[in-house]
């Protein structure tokens, strides 16, 4: 009777719930408009895109990658910052694909790295406490970005308390505004959206109450399992259908209302939430989260008088900020695949392990088709499609 | 490092905020726990180190089973 957890989330892969599933979707779909779909979510795109779900949709339904990838919107005079710091001699911690991303003269930490800058890596903030700690005659600062599924990582251990030696860029955004300025966006027209899986385990679906309630358009937190996208989808087509849109909570195992209501008190106590620019986006109301007065002495930005982040500083021809918005799809940008590759990242898209262009180019999808209005992906070139889902 | 990505593990053992968490695949990691209040047996989200959320497993039956209801299917018997 008490089966494992492990044992239940292999039933999330199954393919006979998720054929079925596409029958109900297909189904309502046919009687519906074109569906916006936006998610806002890096391991949600890797999730769609892996297992090939956008070209097992109906034509109408379309499926958008919003900015869902922390390294995309950091913007890039905080990386500038970090360089300038590195080749001053300060030792410079951040996460592997945060130091792959170019600031605005398109040099990344790790191109100052060879450079002589002082950068290292680490897995978890963590491996920064430790490093400070068994250093104590050296100086670091650590670039941390991320949503507020990491920065509670990094509230709790500067209430814990901090080795004297290491400072923190806070360059954390905070998710939910970023869904309501979306949502608003008339540019986007986004009819619903699928809300982020690991971040609302923080906040909670309350967060984007309000949001909700200005904007009115489904909402439903999902999971990242292929069925939990499927079957979130469904949700929201059902909620269009009979025009009643609502916060619908598919991801139960992980998110509740409230989220995690001692994280939550550590970032409120540690950080204020003040307007902040995304990259390739736009200047989000109260989603920047900047260290508060009182923990000025761990504040890198006070300390080394660091400007605050701003900057998008895309090569020409570079269509970064439209992808990142979810406007246009990786194809539709000339670089895409001849100059900007996994290998050669131009934008950041291409450099973050959760950018769309990454994630794209690494299942090799090369070309898109668009039809009244709805571009989705050749078919031939989704490796995945084949597989599981359409034959189990 | 995957900023947005999370990913579940069993905990095998605590020791003070620190724990062992087995992610299958004779992968096991030292995880910090302290925000969450996790038994050694529980299933937690972890990330970049952390865990962030213990998986509710009741949870997880029970969205499987409303979605076998609502395809009138009979799974996972
Ligand atoms: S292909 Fe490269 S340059 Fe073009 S949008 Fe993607 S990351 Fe930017």
């Amino acid at each position: 009777m008490d089966q494992d957890l492990k044992q239940i989330l292999r039933h999330y892969r199954n393919p006979r719930l998720a054929r079925n599933i596409l029958e109900k979707i297909h189904e309502i779909a046919k009687d519906l408009q074109v569906v916006r779909i936006m998610h806002v979510c890096g391991t949600h795109e890797w999730t769609i895109t892996h297992w090939g779900i956008r070209t097992l949709l109906p034509e109408n339904i379309d499926v958008r990658a919003g900015p869902g990838c922390p390294v995309c919107i950091t913007p890039a005079s905080d990386i500038d910052s970090a360089i300038k710091l590195a080749l001053d001699g300060v030792n410079v911690l951040t996460y592997g694909d945060m130091s792959r991303a170019k600031g605005s003269r398109m040099i990344s930490l790790e191109d100052c790295g060879a450079r002589g800058g002082k950068v290292g890596i680490v897995y978890s903030f963590m491996d920064a406490v430790k490093l400070a700690r068994s250093n104590p005659n050296q100086e670091y600062v650590f670039l941390g970005a991320g949503f507020e599924t990491t920065a509670p990582i990094v509230a709790y251990s500067v209430l814990k308390g901090l080795p004297e030696n290491l400072k923190i860029i806070s360059s954390h955004r905070y998710v939910p505004p970023a869904v309501g300025l979306l949502a608003e966006s008339e540019d986007l027209a986004i009819d619903a959206f699928i809300n982020p899986g690991h971040a609302s385990t923080i906040s909670g679906m309350k967060a984007y109450k309000p949001y909700f309630d200005e904007v009115r358009k489904p909402m439903v937190f999902a999971g990242f399992e292929p069925l939990d996208v499927l079957l979130a989808i469904y949700m929201i087509l059902r909620q269009i259908r009979d025009r009643s849109p609502k916060m619908e909570n598919e991801y139960r195992r992980a998110v509740t209302w409230d989220g995690n209501v001692d994280a939550q008190k550590n970032l409120r106590e540690v950080f204020d939430f003040d307007d902040g620019y995304w990259r390739g986006v736009a200047i989000v109301p109260k989603s920047a989260m900047n260290f508060k007065e009182k923990f000025s002495k761990v504040d890198a930005r006070k300390i080394y008088g660091l400007a605050s982040g701003k900057g998008d500083h895309f090569p020409s021809n570079a269509r970064c900020a439209e992808v990142i918005k979810g406007l246009i799809d990786p194809p539709e940008c000339p670089l895409y695949m001849k100059r900007c590759t996994p290998a050669t990242p131009i934008g950041p898209t291409m450099v973050g392990v959760e950018g769309t262009c990454r994630i794209w180019a690494q299942h090799k999808i090369v070309g898109v088709k668009c039809r009244s209005g709805v571009c989705k992906i050749d078919s031939e070139s989704s490796p995945r499609t084949k597989g599981m889902l359409k034959e189990g | 490092m995957n900023l947005c990505y999370a990913i579940p593990g069993k905990v095998i053992e605590i020791d003070g905020e620190i724990g062992v968490v087995d992610f299958g695949n004779g992968v096991r990691r030292e995880v910090v726990l302290a925000m969450v209040s996790a038994k050694p047996g529980d299933y937690v989200l972890v990330h970049a180190g952390y865990a962030i959320k213990i998986l509710n497993e009741e949870e997880a039956k029970k969205t499987l089973e409303l979605y076998s209801r609502i395809l009138n299917l009979v799974e996972g018997r």
